[in-house]
């Protein structure tokens, strides 16, 4: 077991909602995978759906990359639409 | 109080309740953090499930009775659970093989349950079926991966139908009280069972690669209360804490 590979699971909490990551888990292939996620994550209802994606599928950014990947968008406030006037009949942005 | 439905009703019961103690003995010692929490899931299914069959036993016993005492304070012999639910743990291959056999059977007698003309029962049985629907499929995929395994799996889970074999025929014994119940429309027959279940059993032992044993001889003796040395131990662990601190609760 210690050879299982990683896989990263999705969970879908109510239907029209996207599917979130909610952890990882181990497990021979993909069938298993999603019966662990449904053993280890759904206990308390907490989702409608399962996705399951191997964790060396993924390819993630370099945590040594952080200061030129994100730090210019720290002073350019202006991106966020805070600037602008709502109309009144818009309630829910 | 109506002696056969009590009798039947345990019958029922006391093997979700046995075989649901020999699954939480697994919790934090499953073989990996994933099927620890499978197994003990199993365990609260099939609890949760006793719980409903031990209600309406006590409603029907009538006087003191509740779930409680009827889980915590019998004594070995009047528990009525088949000898295979009360089979230790020996390996995960032997977990499996016991869970896989029991769920083959449970499926099939609650299908039948929730058309019985006691509504309590039916109803119970209408709710278990999709919690033991999913049992059957977990354990029945991990004989496929077992069987059809590694050398070391497959020898080891063959070991263990060989070994759990001779507990299977019991599953589809008569009690007087299971007769009585029958003829009353709210007993399924188990006797009818018996050739679905050798024939499903068999068909998925040959998908897995596994040997359908071919036995003659069988155990019996878990519906009369007659157990093997292993129930004993079990009950000290379950009833421990009422039997030190009678009436204790939290």
């Amino acid at each position: 077991m210690k050879n299982w590979p990683l896989w990263e699971v999705f969970i879908r909490s109510k239907n029209g909602l996207e599917h979130r990551h909610c952890g990882s888990l181990h497990a021979s292939d993909a069938t298993m995978a999603i019966e662990n996620a449904r053993d280890v994550y759904t206990r308390r209802m907490e989702g409608v759906s399962i996705w399951v994606v191997p964790s060396a599928q993924i390819t993630a950014s370099n945590p040594d990359d952080s200061a030129e990947l994100f730090e210019p968008a720290k002073d350019k406030a202006y991106r966020h639409p805070t600037f602008y006037e709502l109309p009144d009949e818009l309630k829910h942005m | 109080m109506d002696k056969d439905l009590v009798q039947y009703i345990l019958g029922i019961a006391d093997n979700a309740l046995i075989l649901g103690q020999r699954l939480g003995e697994l919790c934090g010692h499953g073989p990996s953090l994933e099927t620890d929490i499978a197994m003990t899931n199993i365990s609260l299914d099939l609890l949760g499930q006793v719980r409903s069959y031990y209600q309406y036993a006590a409603k029907n016993i009538g006087g003191d009775a509740t779930e409680d005492t009827i889980a915590f304070l019998r004594k070995e012999r009047e528990y009525k659970n088949v000898l295979l639910v009360e089979q230790p743990n020996t390996d995960f291959a032997y977990s499996i093989t016991r869970q896989f056999m029991f769920d083959i059977f449970h499926l099939l007698l609650l299908e039948k349950l929730q058309n019985s003309t006691d509504e309590t029962l039916a109803a119970i049985a209408k709710k278990s079926i999709k919690e033991v629907s999913y049992h059957t499929r977990f354990s029945s995929d991990w004989i496929r991966r077992l069987g059809d395994g590694t050398e070391e799996s497959h020898g080891r889970i063959q070991t263990a139908v060989n070994d759990l074999w001779t507990f299977t025929d019991e599953l589809f014994h008569q009690t007087d009280a299971d007769k009585a119940m029958v003829a009353e429309g709210i007993g399924v027959d188990v006797t009818l069972l018996k050739a679905d279940f050798y024939q499903k059993v068999s068909s998925i032992l040959t998908e897995s690669t596994l040997e359908t044993p071919q036995l003659q001889y069988f155990q019996k003796g878990g519906k009369q209360g007659i157990h093997s040395e292993h129930l004993g131990y079990l009950l000290t662990e379950l009833q421990y804490m009422q039997r030190t601190y009678p009436n204790m609760n939290w």
